[in-house]
């Protein structure tokens, strides 16, 4: 469903991605974990069109993703929400969905008043569990709220790869175990990237596990297999894999 | 909602439609002309109370609208021969720009389209290419320097610093008789009137809530799917049409139209009106055109050269102090009120 | 080809006098997000000071003092409280530009006055007039200094520190008040060294600010934000771009055309000349 072929990026001559092979087969629940500066978020950067490769192709459901723009990307039903959660403030919590879930309407059919909540609207608060606060302005709601939100707003998106960068960054526990169960729910028919710290969330939801390292793939597998690899252990400087990856940035 | 605004807008129905049979017509005259303004406001509050694109250009727009407006009222009463002003200025053969314009239907759509079709090629050039905020304000402060620039230049095709002036007639009216000024007056309310309600629509409407969010977060509308440049430049859009048909109507109520009302100083002088009124409202956005233009008179009768301290120094107050403007002061004691009842 | 070459000192002198003027607004708005429309009228003092003082000489670094002044005072009393929200400081200065101008216009009258250039200015060696390469001159010395101010003295290093980042700079211990102060000091200034330059080729007036603000904003956004080498660069570019332009069409195309022209430039490098790269989603 998503390919990376060869895929490097240059900062100002530091390269960031130095020729990235991935491959996330439909329906699958990817988690991307890495030392800082590995280059996951500009991997998930790479494929949203936000960070253009200097070599390399990206390609989702048999389309070419390179050169396109960020919003076109989206109409093919690429996702994504980012570490720092941004959401209309001035919005309620249904207005920022129902935003996200009206973007393949024409232009002029935007000029109507909305009028209730639509299916995928409605689906994405019972799922994300912010029913009773569908009415408030963005603004009001909490760190994990927002992060709900956005998640709530790449749900109505309806797109077929959702990729999520740090979604439980800065939550309580209560709120990654939630979070955790969202994630779940949603990955049983959506194909997801998850990029993320967390080693605890990390064994209780991931099924495969892709190693990055300054800007390559070092290895694929289960969370078994990639937490034994001598390689990973030493990527994290000699310590025992769990700690270091348990480490959060 | 609808009926915490009904007071509003039934003061505003009421003072529009009772102004004709209480004012004088110099006064009607100048309501009519600050009605003018107010529709420029309204597209003003539209672009950068809703939209946030900080507009100083909307005089350019004005000045199209009203430009092709006074060539149609010269063509006319020339009866085929030559403008006054082109006679004096030695022009010998009706320039080409302006043989369609004796048309009464093509001057009207050039009036509104003109606008929108700068609108839409600078929009889609600035917009595309990401350019926003400050740099949009700049650009668009160019473009009306170096409008006021091209018109005062072009002395034989637009009549230079003086303009276009001594308009007779308008559709076979008699543009001097009270009657046709009170008619103009009713035309311009009721254009205001129906732009108001449309463009509140609009700002109600999903299409509102997306310029929001482009106003807020432009870089994060991208991974919602929408194209911002194209929300935008619609707006922008939207909002130089209305100060096209503002300035078309300006020129037979007012009866001139020059580059001293387009420049770059007409154009922030509406953004200021807008600001004092409250640009997040666009109730506040018309409200500010209004009062600041009976201000202007006001004061300018009085004495001259005060006004320019005036406006300068309400202007400072206005930004330290309320940046929401009258609308946003009234919101607040509206407000106060209410919670002190409620208690 | 002689009418060809004349063109170049007007367009090089118009390009050194929007350099003055734009190396402070550059600064101004990289630095603190702040767009200072009385920019201009602190022009418009250098040039009223040179007319008080009537010598050369002592006018330049008596208007860098008073433009530099009131700069601060502005700064000090208004804008330092609008940080980052540029829209909101140039409808404020707006304000103030108006109240300054008709300060002049009280002071000195509505009419235009006249700055005797001095004896030893006449002149000039072949197509190049005296007066247009003192201007050149004056530009040139000006942006030295401040490139000397900026990468050799310990509050330059840190007014760049401020401009690439004010958050990380300030936790680093950078007082950011006393870089804004001496940033806007400076920059008013040489706009107050760019009026005196002015008072060379044309008279004095009290809307003598608003002929160039446009244009030098025009030079920072095809420069790019608080880009020493980009002012510089876009300043250059648009005077003779200006002067050329007048001389091939006429003068009322000019800055239609050089309007287009900086459009055209937006379309192929958005953000200016040269620009700060950073990651951030704004």
């Amino acid at each position: 469903m998503l390919e990376l072929r060869d895929v490097q990026v240059v900062f100002d001559g530091f390269r960031a991605l130095d020729g990235v092979n991935l491959t996330v087969p439909e329906g699958e629940l990817r988690f991307l974990i890495g030392p800082n500066g590995a280059g996951k978020t500009t991997l998930i950067d790479v494929v949203t069109g936000l960070t253009r490769p200097a070599a390399g192709n990206v390609r989702f459901a048999g389309q070419d993703l390179v050169g396109r723009k960020e919003h076109q990307i989206v109409r093919l039903g690429v996702g994504r929400t980012f570490q720092t959660s941004v959401v209309f403030e001035e919005l309620t919590v249904v207005e920022n969905l129902d935003l996200a879930a009206s973007f393949r309407k024409p232009l002029w059919a935007l000029t109507r008043r909305r009028r209730g909540v639509s299916e995928a609207v409605a689906d994405a608060l019972a799922r994300t569990g912010l029913e009773a606060l569908a009415d408030r302005p963005a603004g009001v709601l909490s760190h994990g709220q927002r992060q709900w939100l956005e998640i709530g707003m790449l749900l109505a998106q309806r797109p077929r790869l959702l990729l999520l960068d740090e979604p439980v960054a800065g939550m309580s526990k209560d709120e990654r175990e939630r979070t955790g169960e969202l994630l779940t729910a949603i990955a049983a028919d959506h194909t997801v990237v998850v990029v993320e710290h967390d080693m605890d969330f990390l064994r209780r939801h991931a099924s495969t596990v892709t190693v990055l390292h300054e800007g390559r793939v070092l290895v694929e597998g289960s969370v078994d297999e990639v937490s034994a690899d001598p390689r990973v252990q030493e990527v994290y400087l000699g310590r025992r894999a769990d700690d270091a990856v348990g480490e959060r940035s | 909602m609808i009926r915490r605004h009904l007071p509003f807008a039934a003061v505003a129905v009421v003072a529009l439609v009772a102004a004709p049979l209480l004012l004088e017509p110099f006064r009607l005259g100048l309501l009519a002309k600050y009605l003018c303004y107010a529709i420029v406001a309204l597209g003003i509050g539209l672009a950068w109370g809703k939209g946030g694109m900080l507009t100083l250009g909307q005089g350019v727009f004005f000045g199209l609208g009203g430009y092709s407006m006074a060539m149609y009222l010269k063509l006319t009463e020339a009866e085929g021969g030559l403008p006054d002003f082109m006679v004096w200025s030695g022009v010998e053969e009706l320039p080409a720009l302006w043989v369609p314009f004796a048309n009464p239907v093509f001057a009207m759509s050039m009036a509104v389209l003109g606008p929108v079709i700068l609108a839409v090629v600078l929009g889609t050039l600035v917009f595309r290419q990401r350019v926003r905020g400050a740099y949009f304000a700049i650009l668009t402060q160019a473009l009306a320097a170096a409008m006021v620039i091209l018109l005062v230049g072009q002395q034989g095709l637009t009549g230079g610093t003086n303009g276009m002036t001594n308009f007779f007639e308008l559709f076979g009216q008699d543009l001097a008789e009270d009657s046709t000024q009170r008619g103009l007056y009713l035309v311009v309310a009721g254009v205001l009137g129906v732009l108001y309600l449309g463009t509140r629509q609009l700002v109600n409407s999903r299409y509102g809530r997306l310029l929001v969010a482009v106003r807020d977060g432009e870089d994060r509308v991208r991974f919602l799917g929408y194209d911002p440049a194209l929300v935008k430049t619609v707006t922008f859009a939207a909002s130089a049409g209305m100060a096209g048909l503002a300035g078309a109507l300006f020129v037979p109520v007012v009866g001139i139209i020059s580059p001293a009302l387009l420049g770059v100083v007409p154009s922030l002088e509406l953004v200021v009106a807008v600001a004092v009124g409250g640009r997040h409202v666009l109730a506040g956005a018309v409200l500010g055109a209004v009062v600041m233009g009976y201000a202007k008179t006001a004061f300018s009768e009085q004495f001259a050269d005060g006004w320019l301290y005036l406006q300068g120094a309400l202007f400072i107050l206005v930004m330290t102090l309320a940046s929401k403007g009258i609308a946003g002061v009234a919101q607040t004691v509206a407000g106060r009120l209410r919670s002190a009842r409620a208690t | 080809m002689t009418a060809f070459l004349n063109q170049l000192p007007i367009g090089l002198s118009i390009g050194a006098v929007l350099m003055l003027i734009a190396l402070g607004l550059t600064f101004t708005f990289g630095q603190m997000g702040v767009i200072n429309m009385a920019h201009g009228e602190f022009i418009m003092a250098g040039a009223y000071t040179a007319f008080l003082l009537q010598d050369m000489v002592l006018a330049l670094p008596a208007a860098f003092l008073v433009a530099g002044v009131m700069g601060l005072i502005l700064e000090r009393s208004a804008i330092r409280h609008f940080y980052g929200r540029p829209l909101d400081t140039l409808l404020l200065t707006w304000g103030v530009s108006l109240v300054l101008q008709q300060l002049a216009r009280d002071l000195f009258g509505a009419p235009n006055v006249q700055v005797p250039a001095p004896a030893w200015l006449s002149g000039g060696v072949g197509i190049l007039p005296y007066n247009r390469l003192f201007i050149m001159g004056l530009a040139v010395a000006g942006v030295v200094a401040v490139w000397l101010y900026l990468t050799r003295t310990g509050l330059g290093r840190r007014t760049q520190a401020v401009v690439q980042n004010r958050q990380l700079a300030a936790t680093s211990g950078i007082d950011t008040g006393r870089v804004d102060m001496l940033t806007f000091f400076i920059g008013s200034g040489l706009a107050g060294v760019a009026g005196v330059a002015l008072t060379l080729i044309g008279p004095v007036g009290p809307a003598l600010g608003t002929y160039y603000i446009v244009d030098a904003f025009l030079v920072v956004v095809a420069g790019g934000l608080g880009q020493l080498r980009g002012a510089v660069l876009a300043a250059l570019g648009l005077g003779l771009l200006n002067s050329y332009a007048e001389f091939w069409s006429d003068a009322s195309l000019a800055k239609v055309i050089v309007l287009a022209a900086v459009i055209a430039f937006l379309q192929v490098r958005p953000q200016g000349l040269f620009v700060l790269r950073s990651r951030v989603l704004t």
